[in-house]
């Protein structure tokens, strides 16, 4: 870690001079643009009123957090501007104000994919690392989502990382042990589907529709099986035994039937509602599902009768693919100290404690997944811990969403019965597209 | 109204001269246009009328009827009871400037005989050709720089104007359609143009005007992309906006039963105008008996 | 700006006969058209001529040392109209081209049909038809926003089509039931879009032409091809020429109810949309232009075809029809 960061650092110095180079080159095209480019972060001036856009507060307890802000700064009120619920729209509604360097929104909720994004496009601020001295209490994971080139440039508020739900009722009738790798997993199904009433059953979902969840659910696959799609070097390595281990998996999970042909279809929501309908065995899905579907309202038809473990990998731990949301400050917001204290407070521990409580969202904090109380309302807490800890980042680029169709692409080709192309092709051209893609 | 009626009436009085298939396959055929259009909405109704959870249960029928769904749309501090109203001025507004200035000029255009009628004309048009999508960026900055960012005119003026091309192309050739000897006449009466175009020429095109009137306003109803990318503000978003922008407790959840009781409530009040102008729509006709 | 407008000049010693009218004709109309086409050149022409301008250049897409983007914009010329036709782009262009136009011609014809029955269904007289029209234009009436997430639940792996026909298709992949899913949810919403103004080009048609027919002993089918459908002409065309305008931008449908980057349904519109999610503007509006000189090609032939009673009536019956009954 050391090494690497002093490495980066030369990195960093030769950057900024050959830059300059290249700006005095370059300086005839137009205007040079955001000029506080100059490596510290510019200095957060600036308080009054706010606009804190973000999707739709989801629990209605955003409100009381904005409150609690509000009520102890009078003067430096904060207004939350809601945006629509689809994050495509969310990330397009933040880039088109940016794009005209509107100063509507100081305080941007960015999911943590697009960090990379909109740091280098200067859309947001860089932030002095020796203002938030909270950092080093969060998870470590998480803190490194919020940097682009090691700089830092958002503060992590929620996180989130992928669960195996699996129906204890059945995997203990059966007389099975909680798998912790894939080939467990198809042994324990098998046994299940012995029994009477597991015949029916389907054995293992994840996220297998073409958008962000198959990213999530492919990368989950090849980490697990210990490979990488991006390496530590920021270089796509997807062309490796281990990767197509890993794909080989989900493709014969398809072929055999261990995964329903209708996972194809599934986002998030299907797949919990397979799970909920006493549909599936196993479920790899994030830690919202916990709450619903141990509702007794009639909607879950297996209230009480599941449990999460961690994420099996191929022949050891499973590796979770990091999710989560972090805070920034829009580069053209003009009371930007405002901005930076509005996100010390709700990234405080005081601040997420009260958010888990009410939300369920995986909080940043480390020392609140070690509460005992939090731990008895959220049994999950641990294994997410567990989970989030260990989790891998998708690829830090600016393009990300270049790339994250392109795995989308590859993945859902392969995955779809009859397959586009056998694993080995697939990830043979992956590693073509990813490469023309990154080195830019 | 008794004179609307009296045509149609004669053809079914010839239908039951009729062997049974011709009367009953119209008949039959309304049944199943109206079992076309209604299926999905009733499948709209139902699902807004399930418990929450029951929310994914398939029965025609919900086992338990309830209205959860509609309060948790209506529960103070969704706005969107304030979000209705914005709809309803944004959308009201955009209908009454559409028809002034679209009757407007679709009468010039049918009337007035001048050079350049059909440029003209292929202007209009030539402006609802561009995808909708692409306007957005250099309108926001346009309305940025004007400030109209969160103002009630940074939707209605688009609304406007992508309503004003179907407005004016579909009144040009219903008033094309109205003989010229009606003005005359009114005229040699001893009206101006302009009296006459508004006593004579737009009651009788009547079912045209509020053809046009309906379209527009279910239009501007509707409208998303323009209404979600110039306006942060709640209190002045729209109902669509505001529905978009719902999500389950967790996020990830999809509150599809609240987004269909807030779709049904959306599409009421669209529903009630529609019953309210089809009248006047068949009313063109009573004035009809000129030719 | 309105340089169209002014240029109309009254055509001196063309009309002298006609009373009223003809006074300054071309400044009256100029003054009368004005409001339509100030506003629609102000909020539609700008953004169209800045999209135009943009598709000529490229930003963004450079990443300096330091890993930021590099800014400001470079002329490239027709590069991203070339870049769109080469190689893989070429063929996700063409395949979406192919999809726009063949969506466009099934959705319109038959929404043309069903629209058409709708509004005979409407112009009748029977008992509850305020009911029966209300039902007809009850879908045109739900939000797209809405009805897009209603026929996505619909055609849901464990949804009610499924259950209802009996089988397991999964509507949502690629192939022909995601092509079939779209055509359906677009043709149950605007079929009666079209109802809606056929109808009123019903209303207008006057009893007596109908007397007429049923006195000369037609049948049906003759009152409706020689009566009914060239009475309602304009009305249908205008309906159908709009309905093609807004079918060839199709983009909210297969994007919601089926995805993005899905080949079966990806239409320009939603290669517009993608390239600008990227922050791709220049190819972005390269996409936006390419469709925009379609919808011109094809919404001229269409008119030039079939439209004389629309468009062309102006500049083909004026010197017969209107001014020799003026005269008269």
């Amino acid at each position: 870690m050391r090494f690497e960061r002093s490495h980066t650092r030369k990195a960093v110095a030769l950057a900024v001079v050959s830059s300059l180079v290249l700006l005095t080159a370059a300086c005839g095209g137009g205007d040079d643009g955001g000029s506080g480019n100059n490596g510290s972060g510019g200095a957060l001036e600036g308080r009054g009123p706010i606009k804190f856009a973000t999707g739709k507060d989801t629990s209605g307890n955003l409100k009381n957090q904005v409150d609690a802000w509000n009520t102890q700064h009078p003067d430096e009120k904060v207004e939350v501007a809601e945006l629509p619920e689809s994050a495509d729209q969310q990330r397009n509604q933040m880039i088109s104000n940016a794009q005209i360097k509107s100063t509507e929104f100081s305080v941007l909720n960015l999911d943590v994919v697009w960090t990379a994004e909109f740091a280098a496009n200067r859309w947001i601020t860089e932030l002095p690392q020796d203002q938030f001295p909270d950092l080093g209490k969060l998870l470590p994971t998480t803190v490194d989502t919020a940097k682009y080139r090691d700089k830092l440039y958002a503060v992590p508020v929620t996180s989130d990382g992928g669960l195996l739900y699996y129906r204890k009722d059945l995997l203990d009738k059966a007389g099975v042990e909680v798998p912790k790798t894939w080939p467990e997993m198809v042994a324990a199904c098998a046994k299940v589907k012995a029994l009477p009433e597991g015949k029916a059953i389907n054995c293992y979902a994840g996220q297998f529709e073409k958008y962000e969840g198959l990213t999530v659910n492919f990368s989950e696959a090849v980490n697990g099986a210990g490979g990488v799609v991006v390496g530590d070097d920021g270089k796509p390595n997807v062309d490796t035994p281990e990767a197509l281990a890993g794909l080989t998996a989900l493709v014969e999970g398809f072929k055999t039937g261990f995964i329903p042909k209708a996972a194809i279809t599934y986002q998030e929501e299907p797949g919990r509602r397979a799970f909920q309908d006493g549909n599936l065995l196993f479920h790899r899905n994030w830690p919202y599902v916990y709450a619903l579907a141990n509702k007794t309202d009639g909607s879950s038809k297996i209230a009480g009768k599941f449990a999460v473990a961690a994420l099996p990998g191929l022949s050891g731990p499973g590796v979770s693919t990091l999710g989560g949301h972090n805070y920034a400050i829009s580069e053209f917001a003009t009371n930007k100290a405002t901005a930076a204290d509005f996100i010390k407070f709700m990234s405080s521990e005081e601040r997420q404690k009260a958010n888990v409580e009410k939300t369920s969202q995986a909080p940043t904090w480390a020392s609140l997944y070690d509460d005992p109380a939090l731990n008895k309302q959220f049994p999950y807490l641990a294994p997410l811990k567990a989970s989030i800890a260990s989790a891998k980042s998708r690829p830090k680029v600016v393009k990300y969403g270049d790339v994250t169709t392109a795995i989308q692409e590859a993945a859902y080709g392969a995955l779809k019965q009859p397959a586009e192309k056998d694993p080995k092709q697939t990830l043979t051209d992956l590693q073509t597209k990813l490469s023309s893609l990154i080195t830019q | 109204m008794a004179d609307a009626e009296k045509a149609p009436k004669k053809i079914d009085v010839r239908a039951a001269e009729a062997p049974w298939y011709r009367r009953w396959l119209p008949l039959i055929g309304i049944g199943a246009i109206v079992i076309f259009c209604l299926v999905p909405f009733y499948w709209m109704v139902v699902s807004a009328l399930r418990r929450p959870s029951d929310q994914f249960d398939n029965s025609i029928i919900p086992k338990r009827w309830s209205l959860e769904n509609f309060t948790d749309v209506f529960q103070p501090g969704t706005g969107f009871g304030r979000a209705l109203l914005n709809s309803l001025i944004v959308a009201g507004t955009v209908t009454i400037l559409t028809l002034i200035v679209g009757m407007v000029a679709a009468y010039t255009l049918a009337r007035l005989d001048f050079k350049f009628k059909n440029l003209v004309l292929a202007i209009i048009i030539t402006t609802s050709m561009f995808p909708g999508i692409s306007l957005v960026i250099p309108l926001k900055k346009l309305f940025s720089d004007i400030e109209w960012i969160n103002t009630y005119q940074a939707m209605i003026v688009p609304s406007l104007s992508f309503a004003l091309p179907l407005a004016v192309w579909n009144l040009t050739a219903f008033f094309r359609q109205m003989p010229r000897e009606l003005e005359q006449a009114a005229m040699v009466d001893g009206c101006t143009p302009a009296q006459a175009f508004r006593k004579v020429i737009i009651p009788l095109a009547a079912p045209g005007v509020f053809t046009t009137a309906i379209i527009t306003f279910i239009a501007a109803w509707n409208e998303f992309l323009i209404a979600v990318s110039m306006v942060n503000r709640k209190d002045i978003s729209t109902a669509n906006v505001l529905i978009a922008s719902f999500t389950g407790t967790s996020g990830r959840d999809q509150p599809f039963g609240s987004q269909m009781a807030a779709g049904v409530v959306v599409t009421i009040p669209l529903v009630i105008a529609v019953l309210i102008f089809q009248r006047r729509i068949v009313a063109g006709l009573t004035a009809g008996g000129v030719k | 700006m309105s340089e169209s407008a002014s240029a109309v000049e009254p055509t001196p010693g063309k009309k002298v006969r006609r009373t009223s009218f003809n006074e300054g004709t071309g400044r009256l109309a100029a003054l009368l058209l004005s409001p339509t086409l100030i506003v629609l050149l102000l909020v539609i022409g700008y953004p169209i001529i800045s999209a135009l301008r943009e598709s000529l250049y490229i930003s963004g897409q450079r990443i300096d040392a330091d890993g930021f983007v590099i800014e400001g914009s470079q002329f490239v010329g027709l590069d991203n109209f070339a870049a769109i036709f080469s190689g893989e782009t070429g063929d996700r262009f063409w395949n979406a081209f192919y999809n726009t136009t063949f969506f466009t011609v099934t959705c319109v014809v038959l929404e043309t049909v069903l629209g058409i029955l709708m509004a005979m269904v409407m112009h009748k007289a029977f008992k509850g038809r305020a009911i029966v029209r209300a039902s007809i234009l009850v879908p045109w009436a739900i939000p797209t926003v809405v009805s897009a997430l209603l026929w996505k639940w619909i055609f849901q792996a464990d949804g009610i089509a499924n259950e209802v026909l009996g089988t397991q298709i999964l509507w949502s992949t690629e192939g022909w039931q995601s092509v079939l899913s779209v055509i359906i949810a677009d043709t149950w919403k605007t079929a009666p879009f079209i109802g809606l103004l056929v109808l009123a080009g019903l209303q207008t048609i006057p009893d007596e032409v109908y007397e007429a027919a049923k006195v000369d002993g037609a049948s049906p089918w003759k009152t409706f091809t020689r009566i009914t459908l060239p009475l309602v002409k304009p009305a249908l065309l205008v309906a159908v020429l709009f309905r093609i305008l807004d079918t060839l931008r199709i983009f909210d449908l297969p994007y919601v109810l089926v995805g993005p980057n899905k080949a079966s349904v990806e239409t320009l519109s939603i290669l517009a949309f993608l390239e600008s999610n990227q922050n791709r503007y220049g190819p972005a509006a390269a996409y936006a232009t390419l469709l925009f000189l379609y919808i011109v090609v094809v919404a001229y032939v269409f008119v030039k075809l079939l439209g004389a009673d629309v468009i062309g009536e102006a500049r083909v019956a004026k010197p017969k029809k209107s001014r020799g009954k003026v005269g008269a």
